[in-house]
């Protein structure tokens, strides 16, 4: 008895919560670029998600140009040494496309949605540029110790039936996940620069009358948004596979974390990643593993105790964002401001 | 007599391209003294205070500050010139601390501020005892103080003060007429719009009466309580 | 130049394109460019209707048309009768106990009053009602797709006339921006476009895996055609005679005229859209949708019912993207959900759109012409640019071919920046709005 529940544990924890706590911590990574456009620049930018595809893309070329020099950091994937390169390369990007497109419509104070189908106008050119020059299809780029425990070590160790495999990608997502979250809460709330944000955010008329500079702001948010989203882009390449329509894909779930978050709020972003990651994985689980284990053997079930197929985990984020649309537009956390 | 510390000389002007709202306004404040504006609703009271503040169009007319015109001058060089302005809405950071907002204020200061923020904080004790909660869930009176605060924290010559008590109860009108005749005595000049005229005009060395963004009247507040027009059109009896 | 001698010499340069296509590619071309030309005109239409005289962002545009897409096989297939018995009504009754569900809870969210007690009944209602519709249609499912898998595996259609197809796709895009326009209007602009950007990924979902209903990536061949086959062209005496008359091979005589054929129903289908479109935009009903675009407060304060007025018009302009949609697929005489790009069907018509110049119906219909024939010629141009860009290159230098080979991504870049230009040099489009 106790040994089935144990099991039970162990698949749950093995085919649910890892997973989710990985998939989770990339969308609020993803979700907070989202957020703190949204917060400063006050429009949705469809562009993010192509933003990632650009910034793992570049990852990934440094990724084998180190790779064909011998450079490595075994049993570290090689990605996280091409990481900071990656995002020089995309904050130069956003900044350029902040200065060539994005200036122009806040210095004629634009409405939000002339900013958004501009941001549709971006996504278009990162995608064509992406596919031209990586291509269309399927990328992997990890390499390093795929494993930090092996299914099989875990099962030789506990003795249970059912094993617990961590992938590497995923603890690295956890780990770098933290110390970025972290670092961007000290960052607003501990930093001179990082206040100013906050106040342009909240009252911006007001931020001007206190003498902060709002191009300077601008050009903090498009780094730390530069960063944010090509960190969140590598992680998900790494756990699963780079990809650039995929990336385009995760838009919609992104967008699903920041707006149940609440829009412009961090915390909410963060909170929202994780909403929309465990409902997906959760409802698209085949639950038969773990209830066998806990179910008396009479009402074992029979079908997979599926309750979606995965194909429809986009639905997931649709249905959470719709609910929350319908009973409070704001979001958990009330968003609008950071 | 002498030029004023601060005066907005016959200024004439409007929003953007947008017609003249003020006709040959004067407003006029010296050191340490507080100069109220007055007038029937419309009557381009704070358009008065804007104009000073540059933030429209003045194309007749003069604002000089301790007798350098500062007509072209942007807001945000105002500030940086000793003006301190605390607008009627939207005047705090709501998602942030108090002690974060008068750190805002402080923004354009590069040398050490903490005195000042002591000085506000001794100003306004509630203050330093809430400084570390979020200034959007305080009372109304309370946000005024923040306001205020943020705004001195520049240590300006000039604070302008845009209906600081529109919304509030008498009480804390009371209180907060007094904390602004307190900031007067430090040698700042205090520059305000008010709707409560009789009570405004009590504390007032100088008054301003507007009527359709001209002056009407101009007085010392006492000598404008007395005078019968005034009382009749604009005090109620 | 004044508006009609403009409008006149952009639409003059639409022909010439396609006319010069014609001659310098091959006339076959040219009647494609020509005949998806008319159907993306009308997809823009749809989408101006929404955006240019509303101001509503639909980032869906996709989802609408592959409904209308899907309304083919619902209507012209031939039902498959061994299907139907293995499980059809089961799937039907499986159907309804789904929309019972549905409406029991929007019933009991409003009926019943808020507490604990509201929620857990309705939590109880969804769960219910999901395990019954789950345990009455997934064997039913399995037993309608075993049904000869490799050619069937699914239910079929009506088998009614193809043509039947394009107002029900429009009637279908309709009801799903209903359930969109219920949800998403009346918040911010921002909301609706993520919405109708997941709806339409859901309902390309929907399509993609349910085997049952569309065959899923399994694709539905063979769509019966409004037109004339080829085949039997050729084999009819009295045409070849003809087409042997104006000197041209019979085959390509045959393809020629089926286009054509295509191009008169077309051409027709936009004329009348048009022409309601136009009634619409000058009627009191088009100028109160835009004093509502231009100032929203205003319009509510006059007690204007902003969000229904919304409704209407999203729903409006979604049902013209679902018969475009129908029309479409027909086109191709079969169903692969799997070419369902958003790039392509729901970003390439905002281009359109805004090319053309919102607000404007014939700028809308200029638009779908012109920028579907650049998207159709860019890949070639892009090729022949990097062949000559990479001719100093080695023949089998890995650059040259990594470039010659990418060129087809090209287009995307040129939409985009085609797109950031219209929007910063001339935001009102070609034809702006009047």
């Amino acid at each position: 008895m106790m040994i089935d529940f144990l099991n039970a544990i162990v698949a749950l924890s093995n085919f649910v919560l890892i997973p989710a706590i990985a998939y989770g911590s990339q969308l609020a990574l993803g979700a907070l670029g989202v957020t703190l456009v949204y917060g400063v620049l006050r429009f949705s930018n469809f562009a993010h998600g192509d933003t990632m595809a650009f910034g793992t893309m570049t990852v990934i070329l440094f990724t084998w140009w180190f790779q064909s020099m011998g450079i490595s950091i075994h049993p570290l994937p090689t990605a996280l040494l091409a990481l900071p390169f990656g995002i020089a390369v995309t904050a130069l990007l956003l900044l350029g496309t902040d200065r060539v497109v994005y200036r122009f419509y806040r210095k004629q104070k634009a409405q939000p949605v002339i900013y958004l189908i501009v941001s549709l106008g971006v996504m278009f050119i990162l995608n064509g540029l992406v596919r031209f020059i990586i291509g269309p299809g399927d990328q992997r780029f990890a390499d390093g110790e795929r494993f930090i425990m092996k299914a099989r070590d875990f099962k030789a160790m506990t003795g249970l039936k059912e094993g617990l495999a961590i992938k590497t990608s995923q603890s690295i997502t956890l780990v770098t996940a933290i110390i970025v979250v972290i670092a961007l809460f000290w960052f607003l709330n501990r930093t001179r620069t990082g206040k100013s944000m906050r106040a342009f955010s909240d009252n911006e008329d007001l931020a001007l009358l206190s003498g902060i500079n709002p191009e300077r702001v601008v050009i903090y948010t498009w780094l730390i948004v530069a960063a944010l989203a090509t960190i969140a882009g590598t992680l998900y390449g790494l756990d699963k596979s780079f990809k650039p329509f995929t990336y385009f894909q995760l838009l919609l779930p992104i967008f699903a974390a920041a707006i149940v978050g609440g829009l412009g709020s961090p915390l909410g972003a963060i909170a929202g990643g994780f909403v929309i990651a465990f409902s997906e994985v959760m409802i698209t689980y085949a639950w038969k593993k773990v209830l066998t284990y806990l179910m008396p053997d009479s009402l074992d079930p029979s079908g997979l105790v599926q309750l979606i197929a995965t194909e429809y985990k986009f639905a997931i984020s649709f249905v959470i964002l719709v609910i929350v649309l319908l009973f409070r537009p704001t979001g958990l956390f009330r968003g609008k401001a950071l | 007599m002498a030029e004023p510390f601060l005066i907005g000389d016959t200024m004439t002007g409007g929003y953007g391209k947008g017609p003249d709202i003020l006709h040959e306004c004067t407003i006029a404040v010296d050191k340490g003294e507080i100069a109220v504006i007055v007038g029937p609703n419309g009557a381009g009271k704070s358009t008065a205070m804007k104009a000073v503040f540059g933030m429209l169009d003045v194309r007749g007319g003069q604002v000089r500050l301790d007798g350098n015109d500062i007509t072209k001058l942007s807001p945000q060089d105002r500030v940086l010139k000793g003006m301190g302005f605390v607008p009627q809405n939207h005047n705090i950071f709501t998602t942030m601390t108090v002690e974060e907002n008068l750190e805002m204020g402080a923004y354009i200061r590069r040398d050490d501020y903490a005195e000042t923020m002591d000085q506000v904080y001794d100003l306004f004790p509630i203050l330093k005892e809430k400084r570390n909660q979020h200034a959007g869930e305080l009372s109304g009176g309370q946000r005024q103080q923040v306001a205020v605060g943020r705004a001195l924290m520049t240590q300006p010559s000039v604070l302008m003060l845009d209906e600081p008590t529109a919304g509030v109860s008498p009480i804390v009108m009371d209180e907060l007429f007094d904390r602004i005749i307190e900031v007067a005595r430090t040698g700042i000049s205090i520059l305000m719009v008010e709707q409560n005229a009789r009570q405004a005009l009590e504390i007032a060395d100088k008054g301003y009466v507007l009527v359709q963004g001209r002056n009407a009247y101009t007085g010392t507040g006492q000598e404008l309580l007395a005078d019968p027009e005034v009382r009749k059109s604009f005090l109620g009896g | 130049m004044n508006d009609l001698s403009k409008n006149l010499s952009y639409f003059a340069l639409v022909a010439v394109l396609i006319i010069g296509t014609g001659f310098y590619q091959s006339w076959n071309s040219a009647l494609f460019i020509l005949n998806m030309g008319l159907v993306s005109a009308i997809l823009s239409l749809g989408v101006n209707l929404q955006w240019g005289i509303a101001g509503l962002l639909n980032v869906g545009v996709m989802g609408f048309v592959a409904l209308g897409g899907a309304s083919t096989i619902f209507i012209s297939m031939a039902p498959i009768p061994a299907a139907w018995q293995a499980g059809g009504p089961r799937i039907l009754l499986g159907l309804a106990l789904g929309a019972a569900t549905i409406a029991a809870l929007v019933i009991g969210y409003s009926r019943l009053p808020k507490g604990r007690v509201r929620t857990i009944a309705l939590l109880a209602v969804a769960v219910i009602g999901f395990l019954a519709y789950r345990s009455v249609i997934s064997p039913a499912i399995k037993s309608v797709e075993a049904v000869n898998p490799a050619l069937e595996g699914y239910l079929g259609g009506l088998g009614l006339p193809v043509l039947l197809a394009w107002p029900v796709g429009g009637l279908l895009a309709a009801g799903a921006a209903w359930i969109i326009g219920k949800t998403a209007l009346g918040l911010r602009s921002d909301y609706l476009a993520i919405a109708t950007l997941g709806i339409s990924e859901i309902i390309v979902a929907v399509l993609k895996n349910e085997d049952w209903l569309t065959r899923g990536v399994k694709n539905v061949n063979g769509i019966p055609r409004p037109v004339p086959y080829e085949i039997d062209l050729q084999n009819d005496p009295l045409f070849v005679e003809r087409a042997a008359t104006l000197g041209l091979d019979p085959t390509i005589a045959s393809t020629l005229f089926v286009k054509i054929l295509y191009a008169l129903l077309f051409a027709s289908v936009l004329i009348i859209l048009l022409w309601l479109s136009q009634r619409a935009l000058n009627s009191p009903w088009g100028r109160m949708m835009r004093a509502i675009r231009d100032n929203e407060t205003a319009a509510r304060a006059m007690g204007k019912n902003v969000t229904a007025r919304h409704l209407q018009v999203f729903i409006l302009g979604s049902a013209v993207c679902g018969i475009a949609g129908a029309m479409m697929t027909t086109l191709d005489s079969q169903f692969t959900p799997s070419a369902y790009q958003p790039l392509r069907f729901t970003f390439l018509v905002w281009v359109m759109v805004i090319v053309g110049g919102s607000g404007n119906n014939f700028g809308a219909v200029l638009g779908g012409f012109i920028v579907w024939f650049l998207w159709v010629q860019v890949e070639p141009m892009g090729l022949w640019l990097m062949q000559v860009i990479t001719s100093p290159l080695a023949e089998d230098s890995a650059l040259r071919l990594h470039l010659i080979n990418s060129a087809a991504h090209m287009r995307l870049l040129t939409m985009g920046i085609f797109l950031l230009l219209m929007l910063r040099f001339s935001p009102r489009g070609l034809l702006p709005e009047k």
